[in-house]
């Protein structure tokens, strides 16, 4: 069996993670992301024992310190060699090392998979084989209709624009193969080498944009904007929640885009531009100047703050008729303080208002509640988001690991009938996002193009 | 009025491509076996092309030779012209074709059916198959003679309650006028097998003398002649007959649209499902309309005959309409048409009803192969004919079914794909349609398969001896060269240089020049020094070994993945419904299938990979107590 692995802890920010790697190469995969501190060699070490060090991501540079826990067949939940890093609790840093355990040699476990192998090693009675049943039950259903939902997105999209073109190129070779007689286009290697460029650039785009989804891995990227005064940098000092110097200071320009990350609740938001915040460099009054403009437009959301101790202005006015159209929050600020604006004219344009008192820091979870309404966050299951996710990005990758094989092999001079093997092979990774077959699609592929037959 | 005829093992009902092989298949592994036929003029006929093999088709004869089936050497002996398609396009995709003298078809393997021991051919309609607690205990012809038989096998091709449309007329009718199989139907819906309606179509047949050839291309067949069986020896094989190519044009095109109102197609006369690859002419103008032209071949029918046949012209207009779209072509202008191109019907089974042994599920000993499993073309039938007749016989002598899986050939692709996701319009097997295509090659299709005809006893030890020399031979040369060295020199380099690769700076294996796309095993045989001459077909093997080893060993890996769910057996009659977990889809699917094993189950679609591992889990469960 192969070897595989996941995150073992639930999917939400703790102190720590656990990322389970179990299978005969677990061992070989372990060594290849972590490094002990001292001399340890993690190959000789022995069942339950644990090595201090860092996991290392595969351009070399450390993740995190970490705790490596070995296990050894049979002693051990699944029945197979066990490794275990314990790091910090946090999305993006037990991602990172669960990719990089991927990208060395193991596969993402399925739904279920460390019980399933561990009931199949004998490890579990007969009597909790119904229940494992259930849970791959369950959580298969659950990640079909994630993938459903998924195929929504623009990433799946995209993956399905490349799948086709792919299908258009075996369509071409199958029918130029299978039909030497009929009056078919040849197939020339040149060609082919070129179309596959194309297809392996596209991959490669669409891995980057796959990162774990924009949301979880880059977080949402955000503008505050505000009139002068309303507290802007109050509140995105009590949003990244310590008074650390907010931003450093980029001598003679305002125009540079500075980003800050901060965290609200699960989700991480990208402040834009924070030099907007400073109250000398008001942002309004760079609306209208196409930097700013298209700054607004690149964000995923826009805070509004508006001061609700005065009255609505005409600067607020131009505000409100600039980003009406974009997913917006608006934050009444300063509850501190008497309240003296009128809300009704923000209500019939903006969705979201949250009123809060950024210097009290008080109303920071309705802003996250809002966060989270605007980007339906508290719908998704971020566990087989990322799952189902993450296994869509493992295919591409695998689509165009093949994919680059194959162009050398064009350019090397190799027989068609050997590449495609390989290309078919890619076609079939990017085809599991659907669930479609190859060789079928293939087969459809030439009878609806082209014109053969007796 | 019904009277006893007889007891035999197995009954054939038809004696077409599949039911040859079939009864071929039985006889000789000890079965008594009787074949029936409508025609005795009709046995292994060639109502439609008169050609063996082509794309994946040639690929599937030589694996019935190795099987120990005859149409390959059946083949060698008939044909008139032979050659071997996509030469220069890779091994895997390299496949053989012949045209193949009709007439002399049909009389070759009429008369080895009526040598072949324990064979007894009959000339009648089958109109029940008898049935008792779910097996086949006998069979009963038209005229009410009733045979005991253990095992039927079904290979009915266009027979069954045939039905041919020319423009607006339609009559009952078999193929080449042949009479129809009338009752038969209703007798296999009244025992529970589920039937369905398909049409094919075939070309008009025109005399030679009305073909102005001088206008059109010729096409020769190749000067190096391969057999299609590992039998049959490379001496004396010799072209005698061309071919010829020629287009429509828009004229043609004109007549045919004008007059589509007359094609029961298009009028929806024919209510039976048609393959997608063999559309006919009529399909083809209105489906791609932008193509100016279709190509079409002048194929001789045999040499004691002047038809000629009109490949790629397929069609059921009236005969009116083809006569004047066929005199459209340049070369045709003068044609005379002797039998009209028509749309044929028949009833054909859901081959979702079969086990991979192309044995019904619900009735035991009743098998089916050929079109009426759903398929199209000769190969395909003989194929299924030979599997089917081997697994009755097997079956009657209790032994081991044979189960050809998806990696071992064509023959068990084509079967695995009719059992496991059953075919919505006649099956055409392809190169495209294996995953395993690279190994799956005709050439070595005797390595593949000889030693299970060995095992079963269809092919001689004096064969299968042969067979292993050829193996060691092919082994030790393969080490020979991977382990010898080359030395760089001026001579070497400047070949190396004139053939675009790389000289030689230090010395290298013989097999690393042999792996270079510019290079051959052949080519360099000067400077191998050491080298022994081999047998061409050693000495093929041997490169193709070398050149595409990266491939086949990645090809294995997928082969072993694939056998180890191939492996995990489904309990027989497996109730789905028991099984917690299963998504209500998966457990329709896999109820109606019944796979024989967790990979069948595997290739069902709709059948998810969740619902794979609760079977395995499952199965363990079952294990366990």
């Amino acid at each position: 069996m192969s070897t595989i692995a996941a995150v073992s802890t639930p999917n939400a920010p703790g102190g720590i993670a656990v990322i389970r790697i179990s299978g005969n190469e677990a061992i070989k995969v372990a060594e290849k992301i972590f490094k002990p501190v001292g001399n340890k060699i993690i190959s000789e070490m022995k069942g339950y024992t644990c090595a201090y060090g860092y996991a290392i991501g595969s351009d070399g540079k450390k993740l995190d310190e970490c705790i490596l826990t070995v296990f050894k067949a049979p002693h051990s939940y699944t029945g197979e060699d066990v490794a275990e890093i314990s790091c910090h609790g946090g999305l993006y840093v037990s991602k990172q090392i669960l990719r990089t355990a991927l990208e060395n040699g193991a596969d993402n476990a399925a739904a279920g998979e460390f019980t399933k192998r561990a009931f199949l090693n004998g490890k579990l009675d007969l009597t909790q084989a119904e229940a494992v049943m259930d849970i791959i039950s369950a959580k298969g259903g659950r990640e079909l209709r994630m993938a459903e939902n998924l195929r929504e997105g623009a990433a799946f999209k995209k993956a399905k624009a490349v799948s086709d073109k792919l299908l258009k190129i075996l369509g071409d070779l199958a029918a130029w193969a299978d039909y030497p007689e009929e009056d078919i286009p040849s197939v020339e290697p040149q060609n082919l080498a070129s179309e596959l460029d194309v297809v392996y650039s596209e991959l490669n785009s669409l891995i980057e944009r796959y990162d774990y989804g924009r949301i979880l891995r880059e977080g949402i990227s955000t503008v505050i904007i505000g009139k002068p005064n309303v507290g802007k940098s109050t509140l995105f000092n009590c949003l990244s929640g310590c008074e650390r110097s907010i931003v450093t200071e980029i001598a003679g320009t305002t125009r540079d885009v500075i980003e800050e990350s901060v965290k609200l609740g699960e989700v991480t938001l990208r402040l834009l531009d924070t030099a907007g915040i400073h109250e000398t460099n008001d942002i309004i009054e760079e609306i209208g100047v196409d930097i700013a403009r298209r700054r607004l437009e690149e964000a995923d959301l826009v805070i509004a703050v508006f001061d609700g101790s005065c009255p609505l202005t005409e600067d607020d006015f131009n505000l409100i008729n600039n980003v009406k159209n974009k997913k917006v929050i608006a934050v009444v600020n300063k509850t501190d303080m008497k309240n003296c604006i009128d809300t009704d004219i923000l209500k019939q344009n903006i969705k979201q208002i949250v009123h809060l008192s950024a210097k009290e820091n008080n109303g920071i979870e309705q802003l996250q509640r809002a966060v989270e309404s605007e980007f339906n966050l508290n719908e998704i299951d971020f566990d087989t988001v990322s799952a189902a996710n993450e296994r869509q990005k493992r295919c591409i990758e695998s689509a165009q690991r093949c994919i680059r094989v194959a162009v050398e092999a064009v350019r090397n001079g190799e027989m068609l009938d050997a590449i495609t093997v390989l290309i078919d092979e890619a076609e079939q990774f990017l085809l599991e996002l659907t669930g479609e077959k190859t060789t079928e699609a293939v087969v459809n592929e030439v009878f609806s193009r082209f014109c053969v037959g007796k | 009025m019904s009277y006893k005829m007889g007891d035999f093992d197995v009954a054939v009902v038809g004696a077409g491509h599949a039911g040859v092989e079939a009864a071929l298949a039985a006889a000789r592994l000890g079965c008594k076996t009787v074949m029936f036929t409508i025609s005795l003029d009709q046995i292994a006929n060639m109502p439609c092309n008169p050609s063996i093999g082509g794309t994946a088709k040639g690929h599937l004869v030589r694996e019935i030779d190795a099987l120990g089936g005859e149409m390959g050497k059946a083949a060698d002996k008939c044909f008139i012209q032979s050659r071997m398609l996509n030469r220069g396009k890779g091994p895997a995709v390299h496949s053989l074709r012949v045209q193949a003298d009709r007439v002399k078809y049909h009389n070759y393997m009429k008369n080895v059916c009526e040598k072949q021991k324990n064979l007894y051919i009959k000339q009648a309609e089958i109109a029940e198959i008898i049935v008792e607690n779910g097996k086949i205990t006998g069979i009963t012809t038209s005229l009410g003679a009733v045979y005991g038989v253990k095992a039927i096998i079904i290979a009915t091709g266009t027979y069954l309650k045939g039905k041919i449309h020319i423009g607006e007329a339609s009559y009952e009718s078999g193929p080449d006028s042949a009479l129809p199989s009338k009752y038969l139907s209703q007798s296999l819906i009244d025992n529970g097998v589920e039937l369905r309606r398909f049409k094919t179509g075939t070309p008009c047949r025109v005399n030679k003398r009305s073909i102005n050839f001088d206008i059109m291309e010729r096409q020769d067949g190749d000067e190096d002649i391969v057999p299609f069986s590992f039998e049959t020896s490379t001496e004396g094989l010799e072209n005698i007959s061309s071919c010829y190519v020629t287009y429509t044009n828009s004229k043609t095109h004109e007549v045919i649209l004008a007059n589509l109102d007359r094609s029961p197609l298009y009028s929806g006369r024919i209510e039976g499902v048609g393959p997608r690859y063999c559309p006919s002419i009529e399909d083809k103008i209105v489906r791609f309309s932008d193509k100016p032209r279709h190509q079409l071949f002048v194929e001789p029918m045999g040499l004691s005959t002047e038809e000629y046949y009109l490949q790629g012209m397929s069609s059921s207009l009236p005969e009116d309409v083809q006569l004047a779209f066929l005199r459209t072509i340049d070369g045709l202008e003068d044609v005379e048409i002797m039998r009209p191109a028509y749309a044929i019907e028949y009833d054909c089974c859901n081959p979702a009803q079969l086990l991979p042994t192309l044995e019904f599920k619900k009735i035991s000993g009743l098998y089916g192969a050929g079109q009426f499993n759903g398929s199209s073309g000769y190969e395909e039938a003989a194929a299924q004919g030979i599997v089917a007749g081997i697994n009755s016989a097997l079956k009657i002598r209790e032994k081991k079914p044979m189960i050809l899986d998806r990696a071992s050939s064509y023959i068990g692709t084509l079967v695995d794909d009719l059992v496991t996701k059953g075919c919505s319009d006649p099956y055409r097997m392809m190169t495209s349609r294996s995953e395993y295509r690279l190994i799956l090659r005709q050439d070595n299709a005797d390595q593949r398969l000889s030693p299970i005809g060995h095992d079963i006893g269809l092919i001689s030890d004096e064969r299968y001896n042969r067979l292993m020399r050829k193996e060691s031979l092919v082994k030790d040369e393969i080490k020979r060269v991977s382990t010898q060295n080359i030395a760089p020199s001026d001579e070497i380099n400047a070949f190396l240089e004139k053939n675009g690769t790389s000289p030689l700076t230090t010395g290298c294996k013989i097999a690393d020049l042999i792996r270079r796309p510019q290079l051959s095993y052949n080519v360099i045989s000067k400077f191998d020094v050491n080298r022994v001459k081999l047998p061409a077909d050693v000495c093929e093997q041997v490169e193709l070994q070398i050149k595409y080893e990266g491939y086949i060993e990645k090809q294995l890996v997928q082969i072993e993945q694939m056998r180890k769910l191939e492996s995990k057996k489904m309990p027989e009659n497996t109730d789905y419904r028991q099984i917690r977990g299963l998504r209500l889809e998966a457990v329709e699917k896999l109820n109606k299938i019944q796979p024989v094993s967790v990979g069948q189950a595997s290739r069902i679609s709709g059948v998810s990979p969740a619902d794979i591992s609760i079977l395995i889990v499952w199965l363990q469960q079952r294990k366990g107590e």
